[in-house]
């Protein structure tokens, strides 16, 4: 039987498949290695974390909506020291390529969160989250602007030799404006895309359905947005991108490909089947190996433009 | 905790527009508690997207129970089930009542759909344990009282039994029992937990309460499910996780 190479390169980055598990939606690994066998997935990327812990947004932070759901969480999280000395132990039991998500409110913050993060060699790469539309300060603030996207990727890419990974925001009019801001200043990928701002409102009450009044749109119901973005990051800027957005089975992560991901995330369909996303893998490979497909990076952006 | 895939045995209709729902799983009925949830996907397709948590009811043999009453959808589509459809199910979720201890007498408290952890409770509860439940409602088409015993029961309209809230019955009620031979669980709507902390801290009266909370994992992976600690200023506990039963000192409610 003919096999598939399955494995992606993210700049200096090696994934044995292109399957990882988004951030925010594994928490710190340990739940989910109930469900799943970690060592077989692509990689995990771990919640977003910031210096000092984050005690999040008040309740109700959480609520469904046609095809998908809003989360106010507000980057509750441990911290880094917390983060290294409680979290990574466990994480460390697996052979699993380890993303570190960070989220900051200042850019000097970033950059110590890095520093701090970067003597861990468990730790493989970062995924600078530049996007978060649930805080106040940092998150949006700096996803929005171009400017400061690329200061602050250059300001971690000074403090780290592992790969830099910015996650964009699509709350924005040209996401692949910032993808190339990120190539200019050394960047090593993007990640497109963090969750869509939207609300919801309870109409007995006139209330909003989350403390927060806005929240970030996530699930399926984003898909076709995302890979748009992902597609017009591909069209622009030469760029490893790693494709996020509503997935829901195989077919979704060979779509993401073929408009352009090197590879792909797994975000709120953990929540629903968190065994999905190990599931799939094989899925894949049957698609490669019906389509003669032997490294399945080949799919990367293998779109037909033919109308 | 694990998925599994159930089959629906039986779909009851109690009273009032509650259902009780009868589903064959061996692995989750041999280890759940009671207090303890499920979170069950009621559908195949992406409507509605998310599991909705129940209460464990009730366990017989290899089959599980939940209680419910029509919200929304999800709970439409459930009701609308038919035997031998499967149920895609994550259990046993949580941490459930503390059945042991030193207290003599159980005394139940349940506001409207709040009696569904009971009767398992009850039939899980040691036999040396006295038990008194008190049940309430907004009128007596809320007072749900399948699987309790020795109840007395209050209604905010007076429709049935006392005429007021459960915990002003409880008040009334407990006059005569020694406070340091009872423990108080209850579940129920906020309102009426948060008097409950009130009246069981005040008179220094052991009580566990069941605690609900918007969810999407139920797992502890989403962080989605915050409420607030009594303790810890600086984090909050989550509801699936550290929950869904607390300590009424350990949360704020
Ligand atoms: C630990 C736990 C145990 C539960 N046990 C039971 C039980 O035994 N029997 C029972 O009938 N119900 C129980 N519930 C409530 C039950 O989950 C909801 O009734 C159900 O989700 C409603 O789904 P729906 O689609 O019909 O309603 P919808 O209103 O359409 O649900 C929409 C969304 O609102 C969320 N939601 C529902 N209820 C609440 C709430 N109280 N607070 C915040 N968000 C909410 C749902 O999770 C869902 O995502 C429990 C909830 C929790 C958290
Ligand atoms: C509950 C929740 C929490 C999230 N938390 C984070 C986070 O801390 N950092 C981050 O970069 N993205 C976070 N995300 C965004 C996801 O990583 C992902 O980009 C987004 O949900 C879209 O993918 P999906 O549709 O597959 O969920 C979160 C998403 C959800 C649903
Ligand atoms: S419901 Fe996801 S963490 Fe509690």
């Amino acid at each position: 039987m003919n096999s598939v190479d399955l494995t992606v390169k993210i700049g200096s980055l090696t994934l044995t498949n292109p399957i990882l598990l988004a951030s925010g939606t594994v928490g710190y690994g340990n739940e989910i290695a109930e469900f799943i066998d970690l060592n077989k997935i692509g990689g995990i990327v771990t919640k977003s974390l910031s210096l000092k812990p984050r005690k999040g947004n008040p309740p109700q932070r959480i609520v469904e909506t046609p095809s998908g759901m809003l989360n106010a969480i507000g980057l509750q999280n441990v911290g880094v020291e917390e983060f290294l000395k409680e979290k990574i132990p466990f994480l460390k039991q697996y052979d699993v390529p380890l993303i570190c998500n960070i989220a900051a409110s200042s850019i000097e913050e970033y950059v110590e969160c890095t520093r701090l993060l970067t003597t861990e060699d468990f730790i493989k790469a970062f995924e600078i989250n530049v996007s978060c539309p649930n805080v106040k300060e940092g998150g949006l603030q700096f996803g929005n602007n171009p400017i400061a996207v690329g200061i602050i990727t250059q300001k971690v890419k000074a403090v780290t030799n592992k790969p830099v990974i910015v996650k964009l925001s699509p709350n924005v009019s040209y996401i692949s404006e910032f993808a190339k801001v990120v190539k200019d200043n050394g960047g090593d990928a993007v990640s497109a895309i963090n969750t869509l701002v939207g609300t919801s409102f309870n109409i007995n009450t006139r209330k909003p359905k989350i403390h927060n009044v806005f929240g970030g749109l996530s699930g399926p119901a984003i898909k076709p947005i995302a890979l748009a973005k992902v597609l017009e990051i591909k069209q622009k800027v030469d760029i490893p991108i790693i494709g996020i957005g509503g997935i829901m089975n195989w077919k979704d992560v060979v779509e993401f490909m073929i408009v352009g991901a090197s590879a792909v995330q797994i975000g709120t369909l953990n929540f629903i089947d968190p065994t999905a996303s190990i599931k799939m893998i094989p899925e894949v490979e049957q698609y490669c190996l019906e389509n003669n497909i032997t490294q399945i990076s080949e799919l990367t952006g293998s779109y037909s433009s033919q109308k | 905790m694990f998925i599994y895939n159930s089959a629906i045995e039986k779909i009851i209709a109690l009273e009032n527009n509650i259902f009780l729902l009868k589903a064959h799983c061996p692995e989750i009925a041999s280890t759940i508690q009671p207090g303890q949830f499920l979170n069950i996907k009621v559908s195949e397709t992406t409507f509605p997207l998310l599991r909705r948590p129940f209460s464990v009811c009730d366990v017989e043999g290899d089959s599980i129970f939940i209680m419910f009453n029509i919200l929304g959808e999800g709970t439409k589509l459930l009701q609308k089930k038919h035997i031998g459809d499967t149920l895609n199910i994550i259990g046993p979720l949580g941490n459930g009542f503390s059945l042991g201890g030193n207290f003599e007498t159980a005394v139940i408290v349940a506001g409207g759909l709040g009696s569904a952890p009971f009767p398992y409770f009850i039939k899980k509860l040691n036999m040396d344990k006295k038990i008194a439940c008190f049940v309430g409602g907004k009128s007596e088409h809320d007072v749900i009282q399948y699987g309790m015993r020795n109840v007395k029961v209050s209604t905010d309209d007076g429709s049935l039994g006392f005429k007021g809230n459960v915990v002003e019955l409880l008040q009334q009620e407990l006059s005569s029992y020694e406070y340091s031979k009872i423990k108080i669980f209850g579940c129920g709507p906020t309102a009426m937990l948060r008097s409950l902390r009130e009246f069981t801290i005040k008179n220094n009266i052991e009580c566990e309460v069941s605690t609900e909370c918007a969810m999407a994992c139920g797992f502890g992976i989403c962080m989605g499910c915050p409420t607030e600690s009594a303790k810890q200023n600086d984090k909050y506990l989550l509801v699936c996780k550290d929950g869904p039963v607390f300590n009424v000192k350990d949360v704020v409610i």
